[in-house]
């Protein structure tokens, strides 16, 4: 077989959501249709369009703990989204089995060489700290209350700690991962919205395909529960309409006839990705197989995306492609998980897109929809549905889904968890901006 | 079967030096500096008041089809949108564009947009508690939406230069944009042409866009100390390689390149200008703030580049030439990099470093941050085509510790076949490409 398609398993994943992180408070939260959704602990957003997030609770996770004690200082400098990255790619590492520079071994054995791990995570646009900036803004202001750039420039600025900017450079989630976990291979930062995690993952599998890595830690992560990216999603309509009085588990209804729009999430993941051969010969457990990958850019008509157009064109080319590269028919397909985070006019596009691409078989295809824990968290979503799907190959289970109906002629409908024969799993995501990324998941052999 | 051979069909860039190939390219070999006191805001008090801005000449406008259609593009979109038209003309697709545009996709390294500052800061003081030293979410919602514009925000996603070109050139192949730091759009480069050895796409459309030039940007990298913060003549604080160097010198705008198998462009009898033989990527995994002292990950990311591209990096080739002509350096001006990247240069190549030139750009244009490799990757191309050198401007006083051919102050004619462009950025990664004169 050509160095360009050695075949890749994952074999490890570390997702994290509002339920908290890794892969069993996530699934049981789905197993049993619970909501993530709830209100916003840091500010109070009731001027916004939605007054809820989905947002995970400070005592589910703290990134303190998570890191080795070796490492703790560098959480200062540390955004949210960094946070979560980080978090999650110690759990993969963990749920993989690897020894990495991490567990500070004895004898310095780790188990994959530095220079063969690989690492791709798709970031956000990183929003700063409000309180944190606005203190040292309101140090630069004019007898009228007003900003004073000339004092800024002059001494203002010297209020922000000077590793300020490092917070929020889209790539320090990869940066503080490699350095954590030494990943000395081809590293990479995808900053394509809600597409970036999938990609990710797909340029990890490329890279090790074509013998660059043996190993990649690979997802994406992004936290939305934060002012500015509030106020974005509200623009881009992408939130609901909504009033404090409202039940938050309701809120978002995925492909439903009757939905309002979602709600900003915080979350994402990693996924310890391997060369088959090298999984194999250290005695790895594949938990599934990377089988496909397809990406590809829909024809936005107001250009930025806003609008995705309801014929989910470019969707169903990211899905098709996916497929045509892992071998597969759209109707080997056992289930998908969808973006579907409940937004009319984006569900819309989507359910064309399964239509498109499955054919009579939609209305029966079972979709995971998890955007009721998720919300929309961004440049993590997609490792959080990658997460998911392993979970649901490995278990022979699919989780229940809550709010959704079959108005759109897609399997969306409320439904308990239930036992599944799953063979092959696809997953995408559509972003904001027109990028698609899919890929398709199998069962391990 | 062999993978495919990529040849380079276009190439266009909007800088601080003008916003044609060839006028630019002039001004390169002219060692003209494009460095001026900045004007996007009001930098006066900053430690730093200079850069090299695009001026204001530059009008996205008269390159595009229908202006209609990006007229809420932000900076990064619009300088995306002019340099991406060049390349694409050249490349001759304007003209007859490719039959299935799912062929056809997209890799930038594009900046995140440029934040609407003033309303921005006016809507977090005016939520400000200093009592409490909190913001007040209500207050901040009702100014926040109120004051600032729906399509700016979405216009500040990294991704949306990609929407632009896409929209603009029809593309609906695979779709990336990525963003690491100084690196990203030699990066950007790179994935695409690996994309199109793999043979999932015939063209791609390539490179970098960005400004950092705006107050929050500039307070970043001041607070870092990274950029210089020379009194006197702004053409002079661009000192790469240079004993007093200090820092680098912002610059803004994007460089665009039309990546595609040899086989499309020769099937459709476009002319290459350039091949790609060669991409390394590495990271550091060493620290946040600074690059592995002894250069090795920036010289991993040069020996994949050159395995790749078969090149023995010790080896003279049939002319006793060192394998490589000319290094595109990323020479930002830094004490750090430019020493490391020395050494790293050093590493690769043992003996044979010194005999090959290897210039910063950034002396002239200033850094293009996320669009930096992109510009460096077009002098390249151009390096080969004229057989010029574009110098290193500014460096009158050597750093003794510094002892490679850095084309010092004048434009060198010479013989070039084979360059490397090298990218690192803030965060460890490290990336480099080989370019190449194309022989059919």
């Amino acid at each position: 077989m050509p160095r360009q398609n050695r075949r890749v398993v994952i074999t490890g994943i570390g997702p994290i959501a509002p339920p908290g992180l890794g892969i069993d408070a996530i699934w049981s939260a789905l197993l049993e249709g619970r909501s993530g959704v709830g209100p916003c602990s840091i500010f109070d957003i009731s001027g916004f369009r939605c007054p809820f997030v989905a947002q995970l609770p400070a005592d589910r996770f703290d990134v303190k703990q998570v890191v080795p004690k070796s490492y703790r200082k560098a959480t200062k400098v540390m955004s949210r989204d960094i946070e979560l990255a980080v978090g999650a790619a110690y759990e993969a590492v963990r749920a993989a089995g690897l020894i990495t520079k991490a567990h500070e071994p004895a004898d310095g054995k780790v188990t994959i060489p530095a220079d063969r791990m690989g690492c791709h995570i798709g970031a956000g646009l990183i929003a700063a700290e409000e309180n944190e900036l606005t203190a040292a803004l309101a140090t630069s202001r004019k007898a009228d209350g007003g900003f004073d750039i000339a004092a800024w420039g002059a001494t203002g600025m010297q209020n922000l700690t000077p590793l300020w900017m490092l917070k929020y450079l889209p790539n320090m989630l990869a940066c503080h991962v490699t350095i954590c976990h030494d990943c000395q291979g081809p590293s990479n930062t995808i900053t394509c919205g809600e597409a970036s995690a999938l990609l990710s993952v797909g340029e990890s599998m490329r890279v090790i395909g074509r013998g660059a890595a043996d190993a990649c830690l690979s997802g994406g992560a992004e936290s939305k529960v934060n002012l500015m990216a509030i106020l974005r999603q509200q623009f881009a309509g992408r939130l609901a309409q909504a009033t404090a009085s409202d039940d938050p588990a309701r809120i978002v209804r995925p492909f439903a006839k009757d939905a309002i729009g979602g709600v900003a999430g915080e979350g994402g993941g990693i996924l310890v990705l391997e060369a088959a051969e090298s999984a194999e010969a250290r005695g790895a457990t594949a938990l599934a197989e990377l089988a496909g990958f397809g990406a590809s850019q829909s024809f936005c008509a107001d250009t930025v995306g806003a609008d995705p157009g309801r014929d989910g064109e470019g969707i169903a080319d990211a899905v098709r492609a996916a497929l045509d590269d892992a071998g597969v028919k759209p109707d080997q397909v056992d289930a998908v998980v969808p973006f579907g985070c409940g937004t009319p006019a984006l569900d819309a596009a989507e359910a064309a897109a399964i239509r498109g691409v499955f054919g009579a078989r939609a209305a029966q295809l079972p979709l995971l929809t998890i955007s009721t824990i998720t919300g929309n968290c961004g440049a993590g979503f997609g490792a959080v549905a990658a997460s998911v799907a392993v979970q649901a190959l490995r278990t022979g289970m699919l989780p229940a889904r809550v709010n959704g109906d079959a108005s759109q002629g897609v399997d969306a409908a409320p439904v308990a968890a239930r036992k599944a024969d799953l063979k092959t799993v696809v997953v995408y995501t559509p972003s904001l901006g027109g990028q698609n990324a899919a890929i398709v998941l199998r069962r391990a052999s | 079967m062999s993978e495919p051979r990529i040849v380079v069909t276009g190439i266009g860039w909007v800088t601080g030096l003008g916003h044609s190939i060839e006028s630019v390219w002039k001004r390169l070999l002219a060692a003209d500096s494009g460095m001026e006191p900045t004007t996007r805001f009001d930098a006066r008090t900053f430690p730093t008041s200079f850069a090299a801005e695009v001026k204001k000449d530059f009008d996205f406008r008269s390159f595009v089809k229908d202006p209609s259609v990006h007229a809420t593009a932000g900076l990064n979109s619009q300088f995306a949108l002019g340099a991406a038209s060049q390349a694409w003309k050249q490349s001759g697709l304007d003209v007859k564009p490719p039959k299935d545009p799912r062929r056809v996709g997209l890799y930038l390294g594009a900046g995140e947009g440029v934040l609407d500052f003033d309303n921005y800061v006016a809507t977090m003081l005016h939520a400000w508690d200093g009592a409490t030293g909190k913001i007040d979410g209500v207050k901040w919602a009702a100014r926040g939406l109120a004051s600032m514009d729906r399509l700016k925000e979405i216009e500040q996603e990294p991704n949306m230069p990609l929407a632009h070109l896409a929209r603009e050139f029809n593309c609906r192949g695979p779709a990336y944009n990525c963003l690491t730091a100084c690196a990203a759009s030699t990066q950007a480069i790179g994935e695409a042409f690996s994309i199109l050895r793999r043979g999932d796409a015939d063209v791609m459309i390539s490179g970098g866009t960005h400004t950092m030039i705006h107050p929050l940007g500039v307070t970043g990298f001041n607070r870092l100390t990274a950029l210089s913060e020379r009194k006197g003549d702004p053409t002079e604080a661009s000192r790469p390689f240079s004993v007093d160097r200090g820092g680098f010198v912002m610059g803004e705008g994007s460089g665009m390149v039309i990546l595609e198998t040899l086989e499309h462009a020769m099937a459709r009898g476009a002319t290459p200008l350039a091949e790609v033989m060669g991409y390394g990527s590495s990271c550091d995994a060493y620290r946040i703030t600074d690059i592995q002292p002894d250069g090795r990950g920036a010289a991993v990311a040069m020996l994949a580049a050159l395995r790749q591209a078969g090149i023995d990096p010790h080896a003279r080739d049939a002319q006793g030439r060192p394998p490589i002509q000319y290094i595109s350096a990323h020479g930002t001006g830094t004490k750090e990099n430019d020493s490391i990247e020395t050494k790293a240069v050093k590493r690769v190549f043992g003996d044979m470093a010194r005999d090959i030139p290897m210039s910063s750009i950034k002396s002239m244009m200033g850094h293009l941050i996320a669009a930096a490799g992109s510009v460096e990757f077009i002098t390249c191309v151009l390096a080969i085509r004229d057989g010029m050198l574009p110098p290193t401007r500014n460096l009158k006083n050597r750093d003794p510790e510094l002892d490679l051919d850095y084309v010092p102050n004048q434009t060198r004619a010479a013989k070039v076949d084979v360059c490397l462009s090298n990218n690192f950025g803030f965060g460890g990664q490290n990336d480099a490409l080989v370019v190449t004169r194309f022989r059919g």
